[in-house]
C-alpha cells in the first residue's frame, strides 16, 4: 500500500461528519417530540429546550454540508494518508485492547497489570526497545501509580488476580 | 479599601505551609502537563480533579483544592511557552504566536533570553489580570446579585454567542459543536420533570455524560492521535538558563513596557470573553508588530515578539477566571473544569460565592498572586529539567499518558463505561481537530447546559412563555442585545464589507 496515498478526501470526511451530526440532531428532535416539546400546563415540557438544540444541530450541519459540496480544490485534498492512518491505528488499536483488558464481561486483569502489558507492548512494537529496558520502565511506572493511588491518595482502582495475590482487592 | 482588607484575609488563608507546598506541587505538575503532548491545562486539571475529592471534605479543604488545581493551570500556562520556544511545538493553542519569534530566537542560540522573556511577561500579564480580578470582581459580583433567571440566561447567551462571533473557522461548525454539547448535557434524567431524556433505553446513559470524560478524551487522546500522525520525533534546541542570561534579559525587558501594557490590556479584555486567550495572543502579536519600531524584524527572532503574545495569553488565561467566580460562567475550557470542581465540592459558583464563601474566594485570589510568583521561580530554575522530559522518546511517554488518561477517566465516577466513553471522545477529538470543529464550545456547553436550560425554563415560567422577558428591562435587554450583536457579527461584518465594496465601485 502506498503510504502517501490519501485514504479519503477532505470533502468526503466533511460530508460524513456533517451527516452524522445531521442524524444526531434529527434523533434529538425526534426524542424531544416524544417527550413533548411544547408548552405544558406547568411550563415548558421536558423536550422543549432539547428540541431547539436538535433543530440547530440539523440546521448548522446542513449548512456545513452545503459548504462542503462547494469546497472546490480544497475539498480534494487528503483528509488522512494511509501512512498516517496506520500510525494512528497503531496507537488506537492497542488502546482499545488495553481498555478491554481492564474490564470486560468475562474477566478482568485490573488496571495495573493491563497498564504494564500495554506499556511493554508499546515500547517493544513502536520503540523497538530491548527487554532489559522495557521490563524495568513499565514495571516501575506501574508500581509508582500503584503507590500513588492505592497507598497515598487512597483512591481504589480496578484490580485483578495479580493484585489479589499480594493482598489488595 | 474593602478589597485590600479582604485580600489580606485571603493571604492569611493561602499562606499556610500546606497551601504553599500545594502551590509548588501544582505549579510543577502544571508545567509538566503543559510540556507533555496530549496533556494540557484543561485535561490535566480534569484528570487530577478526582484526587481532590477527599481533600475538599476537610475543613478549609476546598480552598486548598482550588489552590492546587488553579496552580496546575498557571503551571500549564507557563509550560506551553517552553515547548513553543525550544521545540517549535505549541503546547497550547495560545502559545502558537509565541513560536513566531521564540523558536527563531532559540535557533540563534538565544533560547535563554526567549524563555526568560516569555516567563517574565507571562508573569506580568497574569499580575495585571489578577489585580483586575481583585478590584473588579467584587463589583461585578455585587451587581450580579440583582440577576434573576432571565439575566443569567442572557449572560449564558452572551457567552455562547461570543464563541460564534469570535470563531476563526466556520460559525456553523461552532454552532454544531456547541449544540452537540447541549444535547449531550440533556442526556439523562430531566431535573424538573424527572423524565428520561435521550437515553433510548440504555441504563448506562441514565447518569448522563460527564464533561470531565469529554475533556480527557477530546483534549487528551485526540491530541496524542494527532501527535503520532505527524511523526514521532521531537527535535529541539538545548535549554541553558543561567542567572546571567536572566538578568541581562530582565535589563532589556523594561524597554518593551508599551508592548507589555498594550498586551495586558488586550489580554484582559479578551480573556473575560470565552475563548479569548488564543485570539488575544494573535491580536497582541499583530498589534506589537504594527506599532513597534522594530516591526519589520518580527518573525526573525526578536524578544519583543515573545513578550507581546505571552503577556496577552497569560493575562487572558487569568482573567478567564473572573466571569467564573463572579457569574459562574467560565471563560475557557480549563476555567470550565475548575467550575465543575466547585460544583462537585458542593460550592455554588456565582455572585453569592463572594458573600457566603468569602474566605474561599479571597483565598483563591490571593493564591493567584502567590501561585504566579512560585510559578515564575519554578520555571526559571527548572527549565532544563522540563526540557529533558520532552527528550523522553514518544514510545515511552505516549503509553504513560494514555494510562494516566484512562485512570483519570475511571476515577471520576469509578466507572469503566466512562473509560470507553473517553476512547470514543478521543476519536471524536481527532476528527474534530482534522476538520476544524472547535472543541471548547462543546465542553462549555456540556458544563453549562443544565444551568443554561434551568435559567431559561425559570425565565419562561416567570413570563408564561413570552420571549420578550429577555428584553424586559434595561439590564437584561442590554446583555441580550450584546449577545445577538456578537452572534451575528460575522454576518454583519460581511454585510458591511459588501456595502462598502459596492460603494467603492460606484464612487
Amino acid at each position: 500500500m502506498d503510504e502517501g496515498k490519501p485514504v479519503t478526501s477532505v470533502r468526503v470526511a466533511e460530508l460524513a461528519m456533517a451527516g452524522i451530526f445531521l442524524a444526531l440532531g434529527a434523533l434529538v428532535m425526534w426524542d424531544s417530540r416524544r417527550l413533548g416539546a411544547s408548552w405544558g400546563d406547568d411550563g415548558p415540557q421536558a423536550g422543549y429546550f432539547p428540541f431547539y438544540v436538535g433543530l440547530l444541530i440539523v440546521a448548522s450541519s446542513a449548512a456545513t454540508i452545503f459548504k462542503a459540496l462547494n469546497l472546490g480544490e480544497r475539498g480534494r485534498a487528503a483528509f488522512v494518508q494511509w501512512g498516517q492512518l496506520r500510525m494512528v491505528l497503531t496507537v488506537m488499536a492497542p488502546t482499545v485492547v488495553y481498555v478491554a483488558m481492564i474490564a470486560n464481561p468475562w474477566f478482568s486483569l485490573g488496571i495495573y497489570t493491563s497498564s504494564a502489558i500495554f506499556m511493554a507492548f508499546f515500547m517493544w512494537y513502536l520503540g523497538k526497545y530491548r527487554w532489559t529496558k522495557i521490563v524495568p520502565i513499565s514495571l516501575g511506572v506501574v508500581v509508582f501509580f500503584f503507590l500513588m493511588f492505592e497507598v497515598w491518595f487512597k483512591v481504589p482502582l480496578p484490580k485483578g488476580p495479580l493484585e489479589a495475590m499480594i493482598g489488595f482487592t | 479599601m474593602h478589597e485590600i482588607q479582604s485580600l489580606m484575609a485571603g493571604f492569611a488563608v493561602a499562606m499556610s505551609w500546606f497551601n504553599l507546598a500545594l502551590m509548588l506541587a501544582g505549579v510543577s505538575l502544571g508545567v509538566l502537563i503543559g510540556v507533555l503532548p496530549g496533556l494540557g491545562g484543561a485535561n490535566g486539571v480534569a484528570i487530577l480533579l478526582p484526587l481532590t475529592f477527599t481533600m475538599a471534605q476537610q475543613p478549609g479543604g476546598t480552598t486548598s483544592a482550588i489552590i492546587l488545581l488553579s496552580c496546575i493551570y498557571w503551571g500549564a500556562l507557563f509550560g506551553g511557552a517552553i515547548t513553543s520556544i525550544l521545540f517549535n511545538i505549541p503546547g497550547e493553542p495560545w502559545s502558537v504566536a509565541t513560536t513566531f519569534d521564540g523558536y527563531p530566537l532559540a535557533q540563534k542560540g538565544r533560547a535563554g533570553a526567549a524563555l526568560t522573556a516569555a516567563f517574565t511577561s507571562s508573569f506580568v500579564g497574569a499580575l495585571v489580570a489578577v489585580i483586575l480580578i481583585t478590584f473588579v470582581s467584587p463589583i461585578i459580583a455585587r451587581f450580579a446579585l440583582r440577576f434573576g433567571p432571565p439575566e443569567f440566561f442572557s449572560v449564558y447567551l452572551l457567552t455562547f454567542s461570543a464563541f460564534v462571533g469570535m470563531a476563526r473557522g466556520s460559525p456553523f461548525k461552532t454552532i454544531t459543536a456547541m449544540m452537540t454539547g447541549f444535547a449531550l448535557a440533556a442526556v439523562g434524567i430531566d431535573t424538573v420533570t424527572g423524565q428520561l431524556r435521550l437515553t433510548f433505553g440504555f441504563e448506562s446513559l441514565l447518569a448522563g455524560f460527564d464533561f470531565l470524560i469529554a475533556v480527557i478524551g477530546l483534549f487528551g487522546i485526540g491530541e496524542i492521535l494527532l501527535t503520532i500522525e505527524e511523526g514521532l520525533e521531537f527535535k529541539g534546541t538545548n535549554a541553558k538558563l543561567n542567572m546571567k542570561v536572566v538578568i541581562e534579559t530582565w535589563k532589556e525587558l523594561p524597554r518593551y513596557w508599551k508592548t507589555s501594557l498594550r498586551a495586558s490590556f488586550v489580554g484582559c479584555m479578551m480573556g473575560i470573553v470565552p475563548g479569548g486567550a488564543t485570539p488575544a495572543s494573535f491580536m497582541s502579536y499583530g498589534l506589537a508588530k504594527k506599532l513597534s519600531r522594530d516591526g519589520e524584524k518580527f518573525g526573525t527572532g526578536v524578544v519583543e515578539g515573545v513578550v507581546a503574545p505571552e503577556t496577552a495569553a497569560h493575562a487572558a488565561g487569568t482573567s478567564a477566571l473572573l466571569p467564573m467566580i463572579t457569574l459562574g460562567v467560565p471563560g475557557s475550557p480549563t476555567a470550565a473544569v475548575l467550575l465543575g470542581g466547585l460544583l462537585i465540592w458542593g460550592l455554588q459558583p456565582g455572585p453569592l460565592l463572594f458573600t457566603e464563601k468569602a474566605d474561599f474566594v479571597w483565598g483563591l485570589i490571593a493564591s493567584m498572586y502567590l501561585g504566579n510568583i512560585v510559578g515564575l521561580i519554578v520555571v526559571l530554575t527548572c527549565v532544563p529539567l522540563f526540557a529533558s522530559i520532552l527528550r523522553i522518546p514518544f514510545a515511552i511517554i505516549a503509553p504513560v499518558i494514555l494510562v494516566i488518561c484512562a485512570i483519570g477517566a475511571y476515577t471520576v465516577h469509578n466507572s469503566m463505561f466512562d473509560v470507553w466513553l473517553m476512547v470514543v471522545f478521543g476519536i471524536l477529538g481527532y476528527v474534530f481537530k482534522k476538520l476544524d470543529y472547535p472543541m471548547a464550545p462543546l465542553v462549555l456547553a456540556l458544563v453549562l447546559g443544565d444551568r443554561a436550560e434551568d435559567s431559561f425554563r425559570q425565565a419562561m415560567l416567570g413570563s408564561q412563555g413570552d420571549m420578550r422577558i429577555f428584553f424586559d428591562n434595561g439590564l437584561v435587554g442590554t446583555i441580550t442585545g450584546a449577545a445577538l450583536l456578537l452572534l451575528f457579527s460575522p454576518l454583519i461584518s460581511r454585510a458591511l464589507a459588501i456595502v462598502r465594496g459596492r460603494g467603492g465601485r460606484s464612487g
